[in-house]
């Protein structure tokens, strides 16, 4: 019997980019002058040459199935050039050279329901990860949390009303890989891991189990006559990280793993350094479908923020200008023995001194 | 699609409101797509789903998938209750990196698409968030299919595991005014220099390289990357003193005090009585926040390049890391620039791939043997741009100090003769 030839792979790496590029696009390359914002989910780009183009940005469910692709690229063979692209959150963006295009081609994405808007001082597209539908280490669900949270703010998504961007991400473990956010929701297990002894020894690489503690409370133990795992769960600070490379060490509990709210990341260099987002809610219930508890405290941070902050301040301008206390005071939320910090570190950022407002 | 299917009450209560619906469209593959190997799989995925939702728990475990001949590119997703849902036992994703840029046409799209249809879920994200195109949901044997089909016409899987990841590069010159940069240039010469490691994972752990075009940072590279590339520029922000002024006759001058001259993080700015914008460059830590405001009336510099930052990660195991700045500026025009660049990736994941742990990222790794045992292993000179001050503890060994004040001053007279020489 013939040995059946396989198919090596064609090691192409990263594509080319410019070959689907929008011609004007290419046209300019590098020589952009300028751009403004003509209305919420619209830019418009000037190069040297005079040239200009024009660029809406939509939101989608971002978990594409077949007729939603196929209809988003129906949009842009009728009311645009055929040529897009997509943004770091997931937007889809129309690029078309012709102004007059513009209007029908909202009407025709805002007819199918994607809805138009996302730029500038908006609320941006919340950033997610997999979650139940496809993670296999999710403490709660991602794309339907999103959808939840933007049911409810959708109206700041397509208004460009707030101080300045607010980029919201959620993870559905403490990994955080939504990243940074103005206000990211993660999740925060609260309780040490339930091992289950039987399979650990035929699962898990203990060793490695073992070195990925960040406070080293895990050993080796014999239970049942069986070598596992053991947790000094004086130690344990739940943050699921031996959960991976060890599945029967189970961290996920449907009532134990909560959620956490925290406020102030902004990965760019305007007005002050790249910032690192701070705890501000935790004990907040995992609850699907809708998880009301988490929207709640989202939307009351906006409101407070929407009033409260000047323009072209970030959440964690804001906060930096007002200070914390006022910031717990004017969201009502607790301040608590966890909000102050004790990993590696953390001296810093304790108040060296007596800047306090009264 | 048969009456086999799993009703879904709590994730029904998902098609209700007015953001668009991934359930309503899963579900549209279930119910009307023309292939009944889709409209099971599609079932079977919304009754896991539902199942987590009521249990509040996962069921996906992952395994070892790869296509023949690459070691990693494909997320496996064995279901933990296939017994339940057969039809979505197996649902792997595949990476695919993207064009540079995430440019796309909608033909491509539709090509895309119809192979994806073809052989997996047909759902697909644009894009993940390391970058990659993910195709959500295959079986083992399909996804040699699907790739060998996609290979075909140009597409390539991106990373899984321990291997350089697929790496981003913002819209840039493609677009953006604030550009200094060549971003989609950059991007696919540093990934594309390392795609044996990409297929074929072998180092301690991951690693990503981003291009941002500007401080901006919209890639947010300083955040997520190991190897952070930004654009910038050294001489004088270019300024219409024509444009501001006409920007101030409308919004008015304690608008401009308020909202741009005050907000300068190290107050190189000021207003003159007569209106004009002036900025004390040499001061200016090109952030940004000015030609933000008013992109008409000011521009980057001409004298553009890049910043290079290192070591940036997610929460495992020791915490967020930002990147630092390893490189303050380098240019990037010639050949001999890129060929620079790629050099000093190529030393970087060297160094790491030697000295990391396992399962330690470049941040990591940096953290634990110190910036100085870094910079030495991969041949930087150290650079006060790399730091926001100098140390405040006297607890170190300076007894080779004359040494290291020579090689500054050595350095400098270099640097001095070599800018006469231009």
């Amino acid at each position: 019997m013939a040995k059946k030839e396989m198919r090596q792979p064609i090691e192409s790496g990263c594509p080319d980019g410019f070959q689907y590029m929008h011609p004007l696009m290419l046209k300019n390359y590098g020589n952009w002058k300028w751009h403004d914002h003509p209305r919420p989910g619209v830019l418009r780009h000037v190069a040297h040459s005079g040239d200009a183009i024009w660029t809406v940005k939509a939101g989608t469910q971002r978990i594409l199935d077949m007729f939603t692709l196929r209809k988003l690229c129906d949009i842009g063979d009728q009311y645009a050039d055929g040529h897009v692209r997509f943004t770091i959150r997931s937007n889809i963006e129309y690029m078309v050279e012709d102004e007059a295009k513009v209007d029908p081609l909202i009407a025709a994405l805002e007819g199918e329901g994607f809805v138009v808007g996302g730029t500038a001082n908006s609320v941006a597209m919340i950033s997610h990860t997999q979650g139940w539908l496809h993670c296999d280490i999710p403490g709660t669900d991602a794309s339907g949390v999103v959808k939840a949270m933007m049911d409810e703010l959708i109206d700041e998504f397509k208004n460009c009303e707030m101080p300045n961007r607010v980029h919201i991400t959620t993870s559905c473990c403490q990994i955080n890989c939504g990243g940074q956010g103005d206000i990211a929701i993660n999740v925060q297990h609260t309780k040490p891991p339930k091992i289950n002894h039987d399979l650990v020894a035929n699962v898990c690489e203990r060793p490695s189990v073992v070195a990925r503690c960040p406070v080293a409370a895990i050993r080796p133990a014999q239970v049942n006559g069986k070598p596992t795992l053991e947790v000094d769960e004086k130690k344990c600070i739940c943050c699921g990280a031996c959960y991976p490379p060890c599945p029967p060490m189970q961290i996920n509990d449907p009532e134990h793993s909560k959620l956490a709210v925290w406020v102030g990341g902004n990965h760019s260099n305007a007005r002050s350094k790249p910032s690192f987002q701070k705890l501000v809610a935790s004990g907040v219930p995992n609850n699907p479908p809708r998880w009301p508890e988490a929207t709640a405290i989202v939307k009351r941070i906006l409101k407070v923020y929407k009033e409260d902050a000047k323009d072209w301040e970030r959440i964690n301008d804001w906060i930096d200008r007002i200070g914390w206390p006022r910031f717990f005071e004017l969201t009502g939320l607790p301040f608590t023995k966890y909000h102050i910090d004790n990993w590696r570190g953390s001296r810093k950022s304790l108040n060296a001194s007596t800047h306090i407002r009264f | 699609m048969s009456d086999n299917k799993h009703p879904t009450p709590m994730l029904d209560e998902l098609e209700n409101g007015p953001w668009p619906s991934f359930v309503s469209g899963i579900k549209r593959m279930r119910d009307e797509h023309p292939d009944d190997r889709v409209n099971s799989m599609a079932n079977d995925l919304l009754g896991q789903l539902e199942h987590s939702y009521e249990t509040r728990k996962g069921y996906w475990k992952g395994g070892t998938v790869s296509v023949y001949g690459y070691g990693g590119g494909i997320i496996p997703r064995f279901s933990e209750v296939g017994k339940q849902f057969p039809e979505s036992r197996e649902f792997h994703t595949l990476r695919v990196q993207p064009p540079a840029g995430n440019f796309y046409t909608t033909d491509i799209l539709r090509q895309l698409g119809e192979s994806w249809e073809k052989w997996g879920s047909g759902l697909v994200t644009f894009h993940g968030q390391t970058g990659n195109i993910m195709f959500i949901g295959a079986t083992t044997e399909n996804t040699q299919h699907f790739f060998d089909e996609i290979n075909d016409y140009g597409f390539d899987l991106g990373g899984a595991g321990p291997c350089v990841r697929t790496a981003m590069s913002c819209v840039g010159s493609a677009r953006c005014e604030q550009s200094c940069a060549n971003e989609h240039k950059i991007h696919r010469t540093l990934v594309n220099n390392f795609t044996d490691d990409v297929h074929r994972p072998a180092l301690p752990y991951k690693f990503k390289f981003k291009v941002s075009g500007c401080p901006n940072d919209c890639m947010n590279s300083i955040e997520r990357a190991d190897m952070a590339v930004i654009g910038t520029w050294r001489d004088e922000i270019k300024i219409d003193q024509d444009e501001f002024k006409a920007y101030l006759d409308v919004k008015g001058r304690q608008h401009v005090i308020d909202n741009i001259i005050t907000r300068c993080p190290t107050n190189c700015m000021t207003l003159t009585d007569d209106d004009k914008l002036e900025i004390e460059d040499r001061n200016c830590v090109k952030c940004m926040h000015c030609l933000n405001v008013v992109p008409k009336a000011l521009s980057p510099g001409d004298d553009r390049g890049v910043s290079i930052l290192m070591g940036g990660k997610r929460t495992l195991k020791i915490g967020d890391l930002m990147g630092t700045v390893i490189v303050p500026f380098m240019k990037l025009e010639t050949e001999e620039d890129y060929e620079r660049i790629v050099e000093i990736a190529e030393e970087t994941i060297d160094f790491w791939a030697e000295n990391g742990l396992e399962h330690e990222r470049c941040g990591e790794m940096i953290e634990r043997i110190g910036l100085v045992n870094f910079l030495e292993g991969i041949g930087v000179d150290v650079d006060p741009n790399m730091v926001s001050h100098p140390r405040e503890s006297s607890y170190v060994r300076m007894d080779g100090w004359d040494e290291e004040a020579e090689k500054w001053f050595q350095r400098k007279a270099e640097e001095k003769s070599a800018a006469a020489a231009a």
